[in-house]
């Protein structure tokens, strides 16, 4: 895989990008989290080994709609995203509030502002 | 319209090879749904990434899990070297090979005998498991480690293998082959083998595809979708079609490694003819800056590694979602309408690595 | 319908005898490239700190000026990286691992201090 498709938008525009791309038959492989800087989400999909990611830049106070109605299976990892790094993810379809790890310290690879 | 009854499926069964919960709400003996509940072996080994440095990190990437190791750390190596723009030798790539067919061989016989113990069958689980064995002393012989190697490093492999090695891997890989055909013909043909898993958690090809399963629960139901066909390591130049099954219980399942075991047999042997001579590692300078996702064909199906890093010796994320993490919706499902008596077999089907899952 | 396929199987192993090995009164032969116990050959040694810089797990301790490499055998992962980067190549990996055991054991080398 030597280029990588990666498509910029903006947190408001994630459920019509889903839409689309569900109803073109592709399939969500994965949602990758990084928590330097501000959130950076990663959703990655797949359809006959053609592999496109979407990037959604914002900070850890933004809220962002959950694509469980359209993807089903995403509530594992929108749980695991949730409870790990503290990004706020609205609507989740199956929420566990916090008690799928149940980790004793709340969002430990949020980046925490005074060390 | 029955009583319901919620009965836990605790962290510690004779079952399971590593924990998980469950709880099945159960209407009169039959089960109408599922609740998952992980976290029993989560060791937060991604955080890791702030106090080792990139070329240490290969050591705790293998780590994660005992049985798929190897291809941990090879998808980490695999990702560095793109983002580092870094060629490996032709020669360490088949070797990395070799060592990635034989993990595939071995992880395959663990779960046909860990299936044969969940339904009684002690005797066979015990011979499968001494084939393993066979396994194992390759690779202790090669790497000098039973499941964690230490072997693959970024920029190529350590350590290399002696043609006195190689003819003893043909050797033992060849003679395999014969005493399996024995064992695995126990599997495919005994009569109580086929009435506890044939007909026994059906999960359609539509279903299938809805639900994002991958690996050996994909291609039991009809979907033809092998990474190895896109060409990483050495695949490119062997010549191999991925196995399918159409009806998609567990006696499907369970054709379906068995072929991967016999396919695996002959990629090895395709490997050793095609081996080329040189260097088995290239130095490496600098630091790496960009980010990268790798996908992997591992023994229970496509892993994917996302590293990303910021041009110091620090890496700014190691993500890897396991092949497990995306199986279990689809086995939410397939526990739903199914007798309390075959579900140790359903869990068992899906192949679960839970501390792959969990990291 | 077949429920007699395993007699071949059985048959066979029936005749061979048992297959796993009288350990521990036989004991076991390690291969050759087996990853065991790190040693050093403290005379060859500079005393540079690159082993203990790249160490995954931080066992090893230099000390320059008592002219001490100490290492942590049970935080040892027998990595072999240490073997690796040492420039003088006086490190070596033995093919057999420290026996477990109920306490922490940490080795010492110390070299003579030669009086020229």
């Amino acid at each position: 895989m030597d280029e990588q498709k990666i498509k910029e938008i903006s947190p408001d525009e994630i459920l019509i990008e889903t839409v689309d791309l569900h109803s073109a038959g592709y399939r969500l492989v994965a949602i990758s989290c990084t928590g330097k800087d501000g959130v950076e989400l990663s959703y990655s999909f797949d359809k006959d080994y053609d592999f496109i990611h979407l990037r959604v830049n914002m900070d850890y106070d933004t809220e962002i709609e959950s694509i469980t109605p359209i993807y089903g299976y995403a509530f594992l990892y929108e749980n695991e995203i949730k409870e790990l790094f503290g990004v706020k993810i609205k609507n989740i379809i199956a929420d566990f509030h916090d008690k799928l790890y149940r980790i004793s310290e709340e969002a430990p690879f949020k980046e925490k502002e005074e060390e | 319209m029955g009583k319901r009854t919620v009965v836990p499926f605790g962290p510690q069964h004779p079952v399971l090879p590593e924990p998980i919960h469950l709880d099945l709400v159960l209407e009169d003996e039959k089960v109408i749904e599922a609740i998952p509940q992980i976290g029993y072996v989560h060791r937060g080994l991604e955080k890791l990434v702030d106090k080792k440095d990139f070329k240490q990190f290969t050591y705790v990437s293998e780590r994660i899990c005992g049985i798929c190791s190897f291809m941990h750390g090879a998808g980490y190596c695999m990702s560095v070297e793109s983002i580092m723009g870094i060629e490996v030798p032709e020669r360490a790539v088949f070797l990395r090979t070799i060592w990635a067919e034989l993990s595939r061989i071995h992880s395959h016989l663990l779960w046909l005998g860990l299936t044969a113990d969940a339904f009684g069958f002690e005797s066979l689980f015990m011979h499968t498991w001494r084939l393993r064995e066979q396994v194992l002393d390759l690779f202790e012989q090669t790497t000098g480690g039973r499941l964690i190697f230490s072997v693959c490093d970024i920029g190529g492999v350590r350590k290399d293998i002696t043609p006195e090695m190689l003819d003893k891997i043909v050797s033992v890989v060849t003679n395999m082959d014969k005493e399996l055909r024995d064992v695995t013909s126990v599997f495919l043909n005994d009569s109580t083998v086929k009435h506890r898993t044939v007909g026994i958690g059906l999960l359609s090809k539509e279903k299938a595809l809805e639900l994002g399963a991958v690996g050996p629960m994909a291609k039991a139901s009809g979907i033809r979708r092998d990474m190895r066909t896109q060409g990483y390591c050495a695949y490119k130049y062997l010549e191999f079609e991925p196995i399918t099954a159409e009806e998609g219980d567990s006696y499907a399942r369970m054709q379906v490694r068995i072929g991967e075991i016999f396919q695996a047999i002959d990629l090895i042997k395709q490997c050793i003819e095609k081996l080329p001579e040189g260097d088995i590692i290239t130095k490496i300078k600098g630091n790496p800056k960009g980010e990268h996702f790798t996908r992997v064909e591992q023994p229970r199906g496509e892993a994917l590694y996302y590293v990303k890093a910021n041009g110091t010796k620090f890496l700014d994320r190691f993500r890897v979602r396991t092949p497990t993490f995306a199986n279990v919706p689809a086995l939410l499902e397939i526990l739903k309408d199914c007798d309390l008596a075959d579900v140790p077999i359903l869990i068992l089907t899906i192949d679960p690595c839970i501390s792959c899952t969990e990291r | 319908m077949s429920i007699l396929s395993m007699t071949k199987t059985l048959f066979k192993s029936i005749v061979h005898g048992p297959y796993t090995e009288n350990y521990p009164a036989k004991p076991r032969e390690n291969y050759e490239r087996t990853r065991g116990s790190i040693e050093n050959d403290i005379e060859d040694c500079i005393f540079c700190g690159m082993c203990t810089r790249q160490c995954p797990t931080g066992a090893l301790e230099i000390d320059k000026e008592e002219k001490r490499w100490s290492i942590e055998r049970m935080q040892c992962i027998q990595c072999g990286y240490c073997v690796n980067v040492c420039p003088k190549k006086c490190l070596h990996m033995r093919n057999q691992y420290t026996a477990p055991d109920t306490e922490k054991v940490k080795d010492d080398y110390v070299a003579r201090i030669s009086d020229h």
